[in-house]
């Protein structure tokens, strides 16, 4: 038996007794919610068990997860989309307001939605192009002046704004300086020695401020993650918090 | 040829076109082109995801097909998605031609399997997040020093020991995000805009057509 097969069939006959316990001592009952904690608590312990090394028990897991994440953006997209969006309009189901214009319409995006699938098809997966030039044309129609007055002229005006001889002031000069270091830094069209070597370290610095602050910031996020887990497993299915 | 190629162009070029003027008609009639074309974008956004389904389980039946190594994990991360596809479907007891339900077994897959398994995968990157703080801190050059003091005066600023111990570090973490952490995001949002905006302006012209693919057919 290898060393796998064993860590497989431990944790198994380890996790029934646990549960025959917590079921025995009326920690958990004959019900849905407890049989969803334990699943629960498994596929926890499972994938955490990753942390010693790639194994069986979290292969299992991560498929069982993979397969459900599946089905379950189907049911968001059917039911918030498909249904909520194409069949109730088209066929005025219950009190929708939808014109007969609107009705008609809907047929297009159907249509271009049937034609993606065509790329399942070798000989007629040409016609998806038709539907993605639709998705990749209106999207970038709609991202160049959206992103010009949100982002560019907002973000510009924000940037360049008096100085005064302040504390305020002192902060806006440093945001000045930190815009124009870090673009100094991204304009690769001229080698960065002398003045923009210089300018584009400052650049650096200011980056490596920003990564700083969204590092701490994604640890700490991952640490409530991880306070979540285990107070799961401590509190909801082991009973001992 | 006109068909595969130039018909595509043709028609990213003016709804691209119709899309980016809409923007600066004050018209109810563009407006309403506008709602009606982002309803579009987001029913073939819900059609494009069947290709993606499709392609992960062509992808696990392939394996168990051919029994590659691990073949039967495919057939977990099958049986997995047709056991909640059923009750995506079943939808409580009223079908898949009515709105969705917030109870049955559907609700109960995604609390108990899908939330566990995205939370503790999730939260297994603190301990890769931690090993890599490790690693940076072993590089000992000064951009790495910045990056890590940074992190950790943002850190113990969030938290109530941090309040405890100064007021400095909820004052600095303030700062630091006002002023250096929006000069660098703002240079990145910059940055990207232009990008998207330069990208954007060669698919309308038909310059850029990576995404019809390759070939003529």
């Amino acid at each position: 038996m290898t060393r796998d097969s064993m860590l497989f069939l431990g944790f198994i006959g380890i996790f029934v007794i646990l549960n025959a316990i917590l079921l025995v001592g009326g920690y958990l009952d004959m019900s849905w919610t407890s049989l969803g904690v334990i699943t629960a608590a498994g596929l926890t312990v499972s994938l955490y068990s990753f942390l010693y090394r790639d194994n069986p028990l979290f292969k299992l897991a991560e498929h069982i997860f993979v397969g459900v994440a599946a089905a379950y953006i189907f049911g968001i997209y059917w039911y918030q989309s498909l249904y909520g969006e194409v069949v109730v309009r088209i066929f005025g189901i219950g009190d929708d307001p939808a014109t007969m214009t609107q009705r008609l319409l809907l047929l297009v995006p159907s249509v271009l939605g049937l034609l993606i699938l065509t790329r399942m098809s070798v000989k007629i997966g040409w016609l998806s192009r038709i539907s993605f030039a639709f998705v990749v044309g209106v999207g970038a129609g709609f991202t160049i002046p959206r992103y010009i007055s949100a982002f560019l002229l907002s973000q510009i005006e924000a940037t360049i704004r008096p100085i005064t001889m302040d504390v305020d002031g002192l902060n806006l000069l440093l945001i000045l300086i930190g815009v124009v270091s870090v673009l100094v830094y991204f304009f690769f069209s001229v080698e960065h020695r002398g003045v923009v070597g210089g300018i584009s370290k400052v650049g650096i610095w200011f980056l490596m401020i920003s990564f700083g602050a969204s590092f701490g910031y994604t640890i700490m996020a991952r640490l409530s993650l991880l306070i979540g887990r285990i107070r799961f497993l401590l509190d909801d299915w082991l009973h001992v918090m | 040829m006109f068909l595969t190629r130039t018909l595509p162009t043709l028609l990213a070029f003016a709804f691209g076109a119709v899309a980016v003027l809409i923007y600066y008609i004050p018209h109810g009639v563009a407006q309403e082109i506008e709602r009606e074309l982002s309803l579009w974008l987001r029913i073939l956004y819900a059609f494009a995801y069947f290709l993606g389904l499709y392609s992960i389980l062509n992808l696990h039946w392939t394996r168990i097909q051919r029994r590659q190594g691990g073949w039967a994990y495919s057939g977990v991360a099958i049986a997995s998605f047709l056991v909640m596809f059923l009750f995506v479907v079943y939808n409580d007891g009223a079908g898949p031609f009515a709105p969705q339900a917030s109870a049955g077994g559907y609700q109960w897959m995604f609390t108990y399997i899908h939330v566990a398994c995205s939370s503790t995968m999730f939260s297994m990157l603190a301990f890769y997040i931690a090993s890599a703080a490790y690693r940076t801190f072993r590089a000992r050059s000064s951009d790495a020093a910045i990056l890590l003091v940074a992190a950790i005066i943002l850190m113990v600023g969030r938290v109530p020991i941090g309040h405890a111990i100064s007021d400095f570090f909820p004052e600095a973490v303030a700062w630091l995000m006002e002023v250096p952490n929006l000069a660098a995001k703002r240079g990145i949002i910059l940055g990207v805009s232009l990008g998207a905006i330069a990208t954007s302006l060669r698919i309308i012209f038909g310059i850029e057509r990576s995404y019809l693919g390759g070939g003529d057919e």
